[in-house]
């Protein structure tokens, strides 16, 4: 089965899952006064649910057009070949995102923007560590005054115990 | 009309507001020629910075420099490298790479700056006609209209998504419209399919969505295949002059492509990109014998065509944004977010309401449009040289600015946590080449859906308002034959690939 397939499989438990929550769970908790509304919170869920389920099937059962001669775009991806293309270097930036969403309390702005601009260069292949730590580091503080002072949104600059 | 002029000229001319043309313009210029990040990304880094000026004239003026800085910075890439940085400047490639490629850049670029200015300055004076027209209209419609006017506009960006694609851009919108509901819900207060988790009780920030499903994948579709960001490294550009003869070659050209582009551009769910391809296509079949064999060897009008036509989109396409508050493409719904967030409500009211928005943002349009061409044409040699910045300083930037949008709007981590879910998601999407465009819309427009559904539903005391109003069903019935039309003429196409005889 074809990656597509899979989703639409996916999207419709989802949507069984959304449907029984619309359905089932929530008409109990709504006070007797509103159930006298000709919409409740739930109608327009149940309908969702409902319509996601018949799109969702169709594209499952749908036969697949004749990709009639489909060459690869310039630079698009080919499922099929995906240990070609540098998935790890896309897994670790991912996970560098985690772990910058983790370290921004704990370590401040400052240091968790320079660790990430500067290990990311890093995944990617950079050797040039000074140059690439500088250019981190001055973008880091250029950002930081830019989000602090110019748009007055407060971006806790330091570590969390200083 | 003369009064408005004057409201949007005193506010768009004032010193702050010409910055934010000229940095909207640049900065699009800038990011748009980056191989692979569309205005869509662009808007979605820049909404924070918008948000973050407080005024929504100047936001909005400010996001639609970015827009069409955007799509003239991708016709710059399209020239110089054959790489569109953006989907509407594919068809700039077709015949702009070759002229590039005989050493014409210079002439090419000079070309698609005239394009492009007159292109975007024809259609903003045909958005100056047609929006208060189209709003004064709109003022006339009731909630239950405009349920079934979102329920056209969202069949329509799934039927026009293409063949084999519409049963897959529903089921985005479907999914998005799902993701709509998550949070406080309309009218009752209560908090619906939270999951207990309290970040989600106002719903799910749709800049992170926007960043989630754009900006992100792009970064990672970059960093899978470093081909996708080939750098060929353009040669010199010199010789920006073209000839009188040439300019008479390409003026009935961007007449015809102005008008053409800014109508398809109107039309929800055909935007820039569609308008660029067909621009292109119309161009060739009208263009006599000789020069139609011109066309993908380097044809001036073939450049010229596809230029015109997808800055003229653009700005079409801020007509059913600015009109009706429903906007037809990802990135005027990305606008639109924009705008909410700002406490505007773009809709018919927004004239009466709010002249100085509506006025400022058309007048922003002639000024930005100057901007590019007196601005960006000199610059241009200098401004190409941004696509040597190398990669691995590029990527870690990109992917840094989607985790700051997303922070900054909430400071709340758990963002970013979701920002890097929804990205996997997206980029998993992407492969299976689920477009995702009709997800942000249905995502922005499911609250809105849902209100005017439920006042429609109160006041008529259910389902019995289609019925009741002509115009509401009418639209409903045009919506089910918007979706069902492309599959109906798919399953022809089948049967008559088949062998099997067609019934007539």
């Amino acid at each position: 089965m074809a990656l597509d397939r899979w989703i639409a499989l996916a999207f419709v438990a989802l949507c069984c899952v959304y449907g029984y929550a619309a359905f089932f769970t929530m008409d109990h908790l709504l006070p007797p006064i509103l159930q006298r509304n000709p919409v409740w919170p739930s109608t327009f869920p149940k309908i969702l649910s409902i319509a996601g389920i018949i799109v969702g099937l169709m594209v499952l059962f749908s036969k697949k057009p004749a990709a009639a001669g489909a060459a690869p775009k310039d630079g698009a991806i080919d499922i099929t070949r995906l240990g070609d293309y540098h998935i790890w270097q896309a897994i670790s930036l991912l996970v560098l995102m985690v772990a910058y969403a983790f370290l921004l309390r704990p370590i401040g702005f400052l240091a968790a923007t320079v660790g990430f601009l500067a290990v990311g260069g890093a995944i990617l292949g950079e050797r040039k560590f000074h140059i690439l730590i500088p250019v981190a580091a001055l973008a880091a503080g250029c950002i930081w005054y830019l989000v602090q002072e110019v748009l007055g949104i407060f971006l806790s600059p330091l570590p969390a115990f200083l | 009309m003369l009064e408005g002029i004057l409201i949007g000229l005193a506010t768009a001319v004032t010193p702050f507001n010409l910055v934010m043309v000229v940095a909207g313009c640049l900065i699009g210029t800038l990011i748009g020629m980056l191989p692979g990040l569309g205005p869509m990304s662009i808007i979605a880094i820049m909404i924070p910075v918008a948000i973050g000026l407080g005024d929504p004239t100047s936001a909005l003026i400010l996001l639609s420099g970015v827009y069409y800085g955007a799509i003239f910075g991708g016709s710059t890439s399209s020239i110089l490298l054959n790489a569109p940085g953006v989907a509407g400047t594919v068809a700039s490639a077709f015949d702009g790479y070759p002229m590039a490629r005989k050493g014409l850049a210079g002439k090419a670029l000079t070309i698609a700056a005239i394009s492009s200015f007159a292109g975007g300055t024809i259609g903003a004076i045909l958005l100056m006609i047609f929006a208060p027209a189209l709003s004064s209209v709109a003022l006339l419609f009731h909630s239950a209209e405009y349920f079934a006017l979102m329920v056209v506009g969202l069949s329509a960006i799934a039927a026009f998504a293409g063949t084999g694609q519409v049963g897959k851009a529903l089921m985005m919108t479907i999914l998005g419209l799902i993701m709509g509901t998550v949070g406080e819900g309309a009218l009752s207060n209560t908090a619906r399919f939270t999951m207990g988790i309290m970040d989600l009780q106002s719903g799910f920030s749709f800049i992170t969505l926007a960043m989630a499903m754009f900006a992100l994948p792009e970064a990672l579709f970059l960093v899978m295949n470093p081909a996708r960001s080939a750098n060929s490294g353009g040669g010199k550009i010199t010789n920006l002059r073209i000839t009188r003869a040439e300019a008479r070659t390409i003026a009935p050209v961007i007449g015809r492509q102005s008008l053409q582009g800014f109508f398809i551009g109107v039309l929800p769910g055909a935007g820039a990109t569609i308008a660029s391809f067909l621009g292109y296509a119309v161009e060739r079949n009208i263009a006599p014998k000789h020069e139609q064999d011109e066309f993908g060897k380097g044809s001036i009008k073939g450049l010229a065509a596809p230029e015109t036509a997808n800055n003229a989109a653009c700005t079409g396409s801020f007509v059913p944004l600015l009109t009706l508050g429903i906007p037809g493409s990802g990135t005027t719904a990305i606008l639109l977010g924009a705008l909410i967030a700002l406490n505007v409500t773009p809709g018919p009211r927004l004239m009466t309401d709010e002249p100085q928005v509506f006025w400022a943002v058309i007048i922003s349009m002639y000024i930005g449009n100057l901007v590019l061409l007196i601005l960006n044409l000199p610059l241009i040699p200098y401004i190409a040289k941004i696509l040597s910045i190398p990669r691995n300083y590029l990527i870690p930037f990109i992917l840094f600015f989607t985790l700051m949008g997303s922070y900054i709007g909430q400071n709340n981590s758990t963002e970013l946590l979701i920002l890097v879910g929804f990205g996997v998601v997206a980029t998993i999407l992407r492969f299976a080449d689920y477009p995702l465009a009709p997800l942000l819309i249905g995502f922005i427009l499911g609250t809105m859906l849902e209100d005017n559904f439920s006042r429609a539903m109160q006041l008529y005391r259910g389902f019995s308002f289609i019925l009741e109003r002509p115009m509401t069903l009418a639209l409903l019935v045009l919506a089910v034959i918007l979706v069902l039309l492309p599959s109906y003429r798919a399953m022809r196409a089948r049967k008559r690939a088949e062998g099997v005889a067609d019934g007539d």
